[in-house]
């Protein structure tokens, strides 16, 4: 076998970032109303040197939609990526992510919350769903690992997708109920459940910025002790790693990561489960390399997925968290399949 | 150098290790045996901070408890009975695992002695040709191999070994416990290993702890406790006799018919 570097090159960053934006391009360009590359490319160097944008469809397209809506899809797939890869390591389980587990419909629940009782903070209208998301987040895995552990300590694929299951099911009605009852307040339950970047704003795509670059930095601060988790806690205990440190500092990372994604763009399932996945497969199980690639890959991944959804049945739009729902149930039965061959 | 000092672990009500003392100097190789559920797993497990107890575990005068986890993997190195590694790790990624706990100490010598140390734990080892190859296409043998190597990169003065050979055959038994025997003739060492073979614990170590029920029946030179007097009583056998009966008429048959040919 070929000696696998220790650490992601710059020439790999380079062609990750490369597929990146080249993706990105395609996303602003193709949509219900094609816009030609050029043009694109026009209004974007109008915008950058501030010469006057030719008054046409593709600038009142670009710039206040297509951009935001493909900034908020790009780092909405890093950043749940990220959470997926770092909790698949810590649980030494490939099919561990937000969706499977249960977290994110749980942020959900905090979300719905947060809007149909009101809680807001002053100066900042947006903070109170996402502080409930991300606490409910937590609470979630809180509650998922607890169970899960007390029930079988090795953490068994079966228990966590059981746990996940019922706990995904439990929080769903209760979010139902309160939606039923809070009459127009709360966005469709479609949003909440398959999720949409539709009308994703530049402040939406700063927040997620900022998210990520705090937690991302935590988690590739991380990588060694996740790759120590990743071939077992015990092991990671006799090398040296301080488990219980480690464990709260990714749980807390993974689920502001989730519930700031979940209260912009509701539950986009199984991002965090495919994309670390297939990343596996080119950059291997070391996070030093997996983290990096991760991030590249998440944010392709849901661009695609995006696009999918918004060029399938044009001018009709499908809810993104379709789309990545369909790709993410078949490779969860693959892996499952492998796991359980093993 | 490891002084073990009234230990209780209880799960619940129960003690699965009651008032155990002992204590490990330089160049010693503790063999702590029992029948199962004697709780000497659970004793490396206290030591490691992976269960709670009550009692102390002083290592060099200080209390374990006070230590920071990667202080502690300075000096005190574990190899488990079984690894489920659930990713394609190379060889040398697990065995470089073993030097985190030097890796961010300012006198460890930087990356340089970590790539070193990690080389030269994969050649004692054996393992050094297979060092890019993923563990999961390795044998139950050569994975333990890995993590020996692994335990070596670590570089602690005290190895504890949880049943390291109990899934392995005669071959890799052997391999594993003769590199441990050459790792322990450094000074400075020591060597406590659990263990269900009895003619392992008596070929290699030189101490014994006997336990049963959680507490401890005897311990002493192995000469002493591994003796029929003090391991009958616990195994509710007559331990020698049924050794004998295994091995000791397969041996003589062996010697015939090798003196016939001859």
């Amino acid at each position: 076998m070929k000696k696998r570097p220790e650490h992601f090159r710059l020439v790999e960053y380079l062609i990750f970032a490369g597929i990146t934006l080249v993706t990105m391009c395609a996303c602003i360009c193709i949509g219900s109303v094609d816009i030609p590359l050029r043009e694109t490319l026009l209004v974007f160097k109008n915008a950058l040197t501030g010469a006057p944008q030719p008054q046409n469809l593709a600038v009142s397209i670009i710039l206040p939609v297509r951009l935001p809506r493909v900034l908020c899809v790009a780092l909405s797939g890093t950043a749940l990526s990220l959470a997926g890869a770092a909790m698949q390591g810590l649980l030494k389980n490939p099919l561990a992510d937000g969706s499977t587990l249960g977290v994110s419909s749980g942020a959900s629940l905090g979300a719905v919350i947060a809007i149909a009782f009101g809680i807001t903070f002053p100066q900042l209208p947006f903070a109170g769903t996402m502080v409930l998301a991300i606490v409910f987040a937590f609470l979630s895995l809180m509650i998922i690992l607890g169970l899960s552990y007390k029930l079988d300590y090795s953490l068994s694929t079966n228990t966590i997708i059981l746990i996940g299951v019922i706990y995904a099911m439990f929080v769903s009605s209760a979010m139902n109920v309160i939606i039923v009852f809070s009459g127009d307040k709360v966005k469709d339950i479609t949003f909440w459940t398959m999720g949409s970047l539709q009308s994703a704003s530049y402040q939406n795509a700063l927040v997620l910025a900022v998210a990520l670059v705090v937690c991302g930095g935590i988690l590739f601060g991380n990588a060694t002790e996740l790759n120590a988790f990743a071939v077992g806690e015990d092991n990671a205990r006799h090398v040296g790693v301080d488990v219980k440190k480690t464990k709260l500092t990714v749980l807390i990372t993974v689920s502001v990561l989730i519930g700031v994604c979940v209260s912009i763009g509701g539950t986009i399932s199984f991002v965090g489960l495919v994309t670390p996945h297939m990343v596996r497969m080119i950059a291997g199980p070391n996070h030093k390399r997996l983290l990096p690639a991760t991030a590249f890959g998440g944010a392709v991944f849901l661009l695609l997925a995006d696009l999918v959804a918004r060029v399938l049945l044009r001018p009709l739009e499908l809810p993104i968290g379709v789309v990545t729902s369909l790709v993410g149930a078949l490779v969860f039965i693959f892996i499952f399949y492998q796991t359980r061959k093993r | 150098m490891l002084k073990v000092k009234d230990l209780v672990v209880s799960y619940g009500t129960k003690a699965v290790v009651d008032h155990v003392s002992f204590q490990v100097q330089e160049g010693d190789w503790l063999m702590i045996v029992g029948p199962n559920g004697a709780g000497k797993s659970t004793i490396l497990n206290a030591i490691t901070q992976g269960v709670d107890y009550q009692g102390e575990v002083l290592l060099n005068g200080t209390d374990i408890r006070r230590k920071k986890a990667i202080e502690r993997a300075r000096e005190v190195g574990v190899l488990a009975q079984r690894h489920h590694v659930g990713y394609e790790f190379t060889v040398e990624e697990i065995v470089r695992l073993g030097r985190y706990a030097h890796s961010s100490h300012l006198l460890a010598g930087g990356k340089d002695a970590d790539e070193a140390a990690v080389t030269h734990a994969l050649q004692l080892t054996g393992m050094d040709e297979k060092r890019h190859q993923s563990i999961l296409t390795l044998s139950g043998g050569e994975q333990q191999r890995t993590f020996l190597a692994q335990v070596f990169a670590q570089n602690p003065p005290l190895l504890l070994l949880d049943e390291p050979t109990n899934h392995l055959d005669l071959v890799y038994q052997k391999q594993v416990f003769e590199l441990i025997r050459e790792w322990l003739k450094t000074p400075g060492r020591a060597v406590v290993s659990v263990v269900h073979d009895l003619s392992l614990a008596k070929a290699f170590g030189n101490r014994a702890l006997l336990m049963e029920h959680g507490k401890p029946v005897v311990q002493g030179s192995v000469e002493e406790v591994l003796s029929s007097k003090r391991l009958d009583p616990v195994y509710g056998m007559d331990v020698c006799d049924w050794m004998q009966q295994m091995l000791g008429q397969w041996i003589s048959e062996e010697k015939e018919a090798n003196e016939d040919t001859v």
